[in-house]
């Protein structure tokens, strides 16, 4: 294995509060040190003028496999994750069939490994079948390396089943990630209920559908102990129910995507199905107050919620369109030109929702730059100008919703385990 | 004599498609209904056909059954002399998996010039705009638009009363799910009319204020010095929905009949777009009443398409665009 010399730039490791213009050595796919020693008998990575980060993590996304392999599968999107900067994902497990027995999680660590690109760490399903109705095998699915559960593109509507949920996964300390929407309230909703949607004429899926949720769940992260994670949060109401929650000592956390933080619901004006994503994009005064919560460090991560989806399907009607769009190949740009370019995150706390922060939900053994830390490392220009062309993504899918956007800011190299998986020609 | 009645394009209006009243100027929909009225008036002629669009092709898309307004729309584009086609989704491609814009296009390439799009999904007229080249006539997508619904209520209106501005219209029963109600909203609104929608608080959209109209839920109170009352048709699958709670209960707290036209404005007119549920939100002495100008507005909706129809052909493509 090549031992690695990444120089001269400004490393930012949030675990440590480090951040300074340095060296990085890497040896046997460990991070060795940080320090201006320039030894020889290293393959120099030319970091200079450029930011060095630990390996970037996204903890929500879909990779379709198995089930629907023509729109994504392990392989390409880990792929697609180390183009976007990501040296990690966590996949959720709403496969067909869902993740939720033993060997199928071993089957994602397999196929990952196979592929050599991203480290992909399994999210198993919370009940089995994503039913909602029996717990799944959550035991043994932690041992064969599930991180987190959920039961994501469902809430569990049974306040008794999510009980029983966290109570046993909180024996393993694990997370149980809730996507948050009581879908007798959103019924055939497909946007935003509000102004837009009345202008529109298109079913509203109301924000109080997602803030009851987050209530109920933080009420029984509250009564178990136990630890709940709010993916995808989306409303005003839902950042202040988390940042109370939080106030309060309950073991709550919570992740916002790079369109809930960017886009709102005018933009579906257009009636372009690649604004449809569940939850969906709510108002300007949303987007506020979750960059509020982004701010405040209410909101603990930024995930991508890379939900790819085949244009035969996803180029229809608006209201026939699959809900979901991608984002492992856009998140970092838009991090960088959109919130820490506008002053919503510095870069240090842009890298920390993006490494340290989902290490720690997850309770991976990842996001740091500490000597002895797995060396996952993502090398970031902070000055490349790139326009987004769905075209020429390593993904297998194109419903993106940032198409020709003019972005600042992108991943240049991208090591996993100490080796280049991504870039690596400065 | 023959009307002649050039096809060139009309000062102040430039728009190849008609995809809603909400992007349109008060007026741009003026033209419309001053244009209206001069092919009203070809209407009372023997010879009732003019030779506006003689060699355009216009293409009924009907992606949702419609009978009332392609038949309108077929009656108008034959009376300007333009060859029409029907295409309903169930002899179609669409059923075979082909996406509607395949479909759309394999239309085009036969040398359409207008498209009349009804479709169950609001935005695809504005979708089909994105794609094609020829002019797109939304005819209703889903709950969005009904743009010549809201023209020809509005036509109805101004022949009428003589003006739009000041009146007091009420647009009486499900809001949500109505295309009819916000080209209405949106039209009468740009003319100066006051407009109160009324109707069950379930059936009524969040944020419909925001659209320059009042809300109410006592239609005793709404009716009361209304100029116009708009009828919607509740659809019954609403009650399944548990949007409200029975017809008879909708009838008897929502519905218009004799007893609650004592207590309107002798003047007012009863609108209503069609088909109509005899006794549930209107009353058949009321349908078929004298304040009722529900078949004047047939009359008129014919008149308005082929003013819609005349002026969308008018404007040429835009420099540098080429045909499919
Ligand atoms: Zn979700």
């Amino acid at each position: 294995m090549s031992s690695y010399l990444i120089m001269g730039g400004r490393v930012i490791d949030p675990a440590s509060g480090f951040d300074a213009v340095t060296n990085v050595l890497i040896e046997d796919g460990k991070v060795k040190t940080l320090g201006s020693a320039s030894p020889r008998g290293y393959q120099v990575i030319d970091a200079r003028g450029k930011v060095v980060a630990p390996g970037l993590i996204d903890m929500h996304t879909h990779l379709r496999e198995p089930g629907k392999e023509d729109e994504e599968t392990i392989a390409s999107g880990a792929a697609a994750a180390v183009a976007g900067g990501f040296a990690s994902v966590a996949s959720m497990p709403n496969t067909d069939p869902p993740i939720d027995n033993e060997a199928m999680v071993e089957f994602i660590y397999l196929q990952a490994k196979r592929c050599g690109k991203a480290n992909v760490f399994a999210i198993a399903a919370a009940t089995k079948g994503r039913k909602g109705e029996e717990l799944s095998e959550i035991g043994q699915l932690v041992r064969g390396g599930a991180v987190a559960f959920s039961d994501d593109g469902n809430s569990i509507a049974n306040a008794d089943v999510m009980r029983r949920v966290l109570q046993y996964a909180g024996m393993f300390d694990k997370a149980v990630i809730s996507h948050c929407e009581d879908r007798n309230l959103s019924r055939d909703g497909v946007m935003n209920e509000g102004y837009m949607s009345t202008v529109l004429g298109l079913p509203g899926m109301p924000a109080i559908a997602e803030e009851t949720m987050v209530h109920r769940d933080i009420m029984l992260a509250a009564a178990t102990g136990s630890k709940v994670h709010i993916a995808h949060v989306s409303t005003a109401v839902s950042v202040e129910l988390v940042r109370r929650a939080k106030e309060k000592g309950i073991r709550v956390t919570t992740e916002a995507t790079p369109h809930h933080l960017v886009l709102d619901e005018t933009a579906l004006r257009t009636f372009d199905p690649n604004f449809k994503m569940s939850p969906p994009l709510r108002t300007k005064k949303d987007v506020e107050a979750l960059r509020r919560g982004l701010t405040d460090g209410t909101i603990d991560a930024i995930a991508s919620d890379h939900a790819p989806h085949s244009s035969e399907e996803k180029d229809v009607e608006f209201s026939a369109a699959p809900f979901g769009v991608i984002g492992l190949e856009t998140t970092l740009p838009i991090v960088l030109t959109e919130l820490v370019g506008k002053n919503v995150l510095s870069l240090n706390e842009a890298v920390a929702r993006l490494t340290l922060n989902p290490a720690r939900i997850l309770g991976i053994p990842r996001g740091t730059l500490s000597a002895g830390a797995v060396a996952d490392v993502t090398v970031i220009d902070l000055d490349k100008e790139i326009e987004i062309d769905p075209s020429r993504f390593i993904s297998k899918s194109r419903n993106c919703p940032f198409a020709g956007r003019k972005l600042r800011g992108c991943a240049t190299v991208v090591l996993v385990g100490g080796r280049i998986v991504s870039g690596g020609n400065g | 004599m023959r009307p002649e009645i050039p096809i060139e394009p009309k000062p102040g209006w430039n728009r190849r498609h008609l995809l809603g009243l909400e992007e349109l100027s008060a007026d741009e929909i003026t033209l419309i209904l001053d244009t209206a009225r001069s092919f009203k008036e070809v209407s009372t002629r023997d010879i009732k056909k003019v030779p506006a669009l003689r060699g355009k092709v216009i293409v009924n898309m009907f992606v949702e059954p419609s009978t009332r307004t392609k038949t309108s729309f077929s009656l108008a584009a034959k009376r300007l002399s333009a060859d029409t086609v029907d295409f309903s989704p169930s002899t179609s491609s669409l059923s075979k998996g082909e996406t509607l814009k395949d479909t759309a296009r394999n239309i085009e390439a036969m040398g359409v010039d207008i498209v009349i799009v009804r479709h169950w999904a609001p935005g695809v007229p504005l979708m089909l705009s994105n794609v094609l080249k020829a002019s797109i006539i939304n005819a209703g997508d889903g709950a969005h638009e009904h743009p010549t619904q809201g023209l020809l209520d509005i036509f109805t209106i101004r022949e009428l009363k003589g003006r739009i501005r000041g009146l007091k219209v009420v647009i009486l029963g499900d809001i949500t799910h109505s295309r009819v109600a916000r080209s209405n909203i949106w039209g009468l609104t740009k003319l100066g009319a006051h407009v109160t929608v009324c109707g069950p608080a379930t059936l009524v959209p969040p944020f419909i204020e925001d659209l320059g109209v009042k809300v109410s839920h006592n239609v005793d109170e709404a009716i009361a010095d209304a100029d116009v009352i708009n009828l919607l048709r509740i659809q019954m699958e609403r009650q399944k929905a548990n949007l409200f709670p029975s017809v008879r209960e909708y009838s008897r707290i929502f519905g218009i009949d004799g007893e609650r036209m004592k207590r309107t404005r002798k003047d007012v007119l009863i609108m209503h777009p069609g088909p109509i549920n005899r006794g549930v939100e209107i009353a058949p002495d009321v349908a078929d009443g004298e304040q009722s100008v529900i078949l004047k507005q047939v009359t008129n909706g014919l008149a308005v398409r082929m003013a819609v129809l005349f002026l969308v052909a008018g404007v040429k493509e835009l420099e540098g665009e080429e045909r499919a």
